[in-house]
């Protein structure tokens, strides 16, 4: 007897097409959403910005003059706190990654710390501001500096390395660690000379992503006391300093008493999205590049 | 040469002058057992290896038979759950004492993969790479290495013009000789091989059986091997393992031709395994 009754397909087939067809509209639509939100932003953004950005705007000193205010000082105080957060959360971020991937001990311990990364990752922005607080700023009295905003960043964004690298480790392959070991090499030769190597590329991926993030953060800043209204530009890390998001949001603030401020943070937006992308696709390529060499 | 010098020295707290006894012993199994967790993996092990054999080392998959050659250079430690009893010396000595070190035995075992594993790195950093991990950092003495090595490993005339390109644009073969050429760069006494031609075509099999031939007089070799036509080509002893034990350990010709274990008679003539 056959289980399939021919008639009883046909009859459903029709329904059962058009149920397909609703269901991959659902979905598109689901992602339509999301890209049309973000191209309306980008499009007000644009022509708030239109005419505002300029040579001068870039590399002029802020002004309570609309005309003659630039963001210079938010693009070096930006580098500033760039030149903190990349070798601290590399070196650390790294490090943990080395430590946890090929000498901690599969064991509780070791879940733990695993466990406790994650959750840190969670951890509000504005919680680690509050801790940069208490410790950098005031515990080490470093007040509100390029070192000490530099330092909170990197506790922020070090999560997002660890993990990072934890998995650009995990995946060169064994066979090439067995290769080093079996030749006599200790373990720091084998890391040094094949496990990082391979591992790079994911590392880099990695400290990029973080570093943008670190780049467009602003809530342990605010907490930090960063200011906005900072004329001198910072010569080094112990210096005042004021990055893109917070000029980007005292301008929007103030665009209340003074209509052209909002202009000047719509160009500030555009200048910060572009730094951004920029760095997020140079991750994307190094990844495409380097992917399953295997 | 700098290069023998090297060796001489690094060589000199463990291994005895090889010429006194003709055919000395390399390695001496006593009582080895083995555990991955819960399983028993080698069971009561006695073996003796002498040097400049070719000793192979036959069973089916699961006996054991890897689990053994990397017990010999404790590549088995990488797997965090292993337990061992009994011993093996290395030429004399414990390869589990405290003062000799896995680094120390390494350099004078080295060991060829079941896979091709070169380093994603050029043919001369490939070769280089031992000689480095031990310090020789003279670029003339390298490039000696690197010359000996690959004609050792009978790969030279294919890649001399190629030397700076990467190794992961050689063959399998080729690759799997390019590893047998960097295992011979740290200058080893003893080389391990792990089913070294189970990932290789026929012909590049040949190339490397013809190549262990050559080798065999300079150094002594312990091959696993799934083949025992593989075997009994190229070995001069043949161990038989079986559920973790050695069933039969003799001259590769009377394992062949006359087994004294049913066991043994079963699996070389194609019963089971």
């Amino acid at each position: 007897m056959k289980h399939i009754d021919t008639k009883l397909v046909e009859k459903k087939m029709g329904s059962r097409l058009t149920t397909n067809t609703v269901a991959k509209n659902v979905f598109l639509a689901a992602t339509l959403f999301g890209l049309l939100v973000l191209v309306i932003l980008i499009y007000r953004v644009v022509a708030d910005s239109i005419g505002w950005i300029d040579f001068e705007f870039l590399t002029n000193k802020l002004s309570t003059d609309p005309e003659k205010a630039g963001i210079m000082g938010a693009i070096s105080g930006t580098l500033w706190l760039m030149v903190v957060v990349a070798p601290v959360t590399m070196i650390l971020g790294v490090g943990t990654a080395i430590y946890l991937e090929e000498y901690a001990k599969k064991g509780r311990l070791q879940a733990f710390i695993q466990t406790n990364i994650s959750n840190l990752a969670g951890v509000p922005s504005i919680v680690f501001g509050i801790l940069g607080l208490t410790v950098f700023a005031r515990a080490l009295g470093l007040g509100n500096i390029v070192l000490a905003g530099g330092l909170t960043m990197s506790l922020l964004v070090l999560p997002v390395v660890v993990v990072a690298s934890q998995e650009a480790i995990r995946a060169v392959p064994q066979f090439l660690r067995e290769a080093s070991y079996g030749m006599g090499a200790t373990k720091w030769q084998t890391i040094k000379n094949v496990v990082l190597p391979a591992a790079l590329p994911g590392i880099l991926t990695g400290v990029i992503l973080a570093l943008s993030r670190a780049i467009g953060e602003t809530a342990p800043l605010v907490v930090l006391g960063i200011p906005a209204l900072l004329i001198p530009l910072p010569d080094g890390i112990f210096d005042k300093f004021t990055v893109m998001p917070m000029q980007i949001y005292y301008w929007t603030l103030d665009s209340a008493l003074v209509a052209e401020y909002a202009n000047l943070a719509a160009g500030t937006i555009v200048i910060l999205l572009l730094v951004l992308f920029i760095m997020n696709s140079i991750a994307v390529l190094i990844r495409n590049k380097f992917q399953r060499r295997f | 040469m700098t290069v023998s010098t090297f060796t001489a020295n690094s060589a000199a707290n463990t291994v005895k002058d090889k010429t006194e006894s003709k055919k000395g012993m390399v390695y001496n199994t006593k009582d080895l057992n083995l555990w991955y967790g819960e399983t028993h993996a080698l069971k009561n092990i006695n073996l003796e290896i002498q040097e400049n054999d070719v000793t192979a080392i036959i069973g089916p998959s699961g006996c054991g038979k890897s689990t053994y050659i990397k017990t010999l250079n404790r590549m088995v430690e990488l797997t965090p759950i292993v337990k061992i009893s009994g011993d093996i010396q290395y030429r004399e000595k414990s390869i589990f004492d405290k003062n000799f070190k896995v680094e120390d035995l390494r350099t004078h075992v080295g060991m060829v993969f079941q896979k091709p594993n070169p380093f994603p790195k050029s043919i001369y950093e490939n070769v280089v790479y031992g000689p480095k991990i031990h310090g020789i950092r003279d670029k003339k003495v390298l490039d000696q290495i690197v010359e000996k090595s690959l004609r050792g490993a009978a790969i030279w005339d294919e890649v001399k013009d190629r030397l700076h390109e990467n190794a992961y644009g050689l063959s399998g073969g080729q690759q799997q000789r390019l590893c047998i050429a960097r295992c011979l760069a740290i200058e080893p006494d003893v080389i391990l091989m792990d089913e070294p031609t189970s990932a290789l075509d026929p012909i590049s099999t040949l190339k490397v059986e013809e190549l262990v031939q050559e080798l065999k007089k300079d150094f002594s070799i312990i091959i696993v091997t799934h083949n025992m036509q593989q075997a009994a080509r190229i070995s001069d002893k043949t161990a038989f393992f079986l559920n973790g034990e050695v069933i039969e350990y003799a001259d590769t010709d009377v394992i062949f031709s006359n087994p004294t274990d049913k066991r043994t008679e079963d699996y070389i003539t194609g019963r089971f395994g």
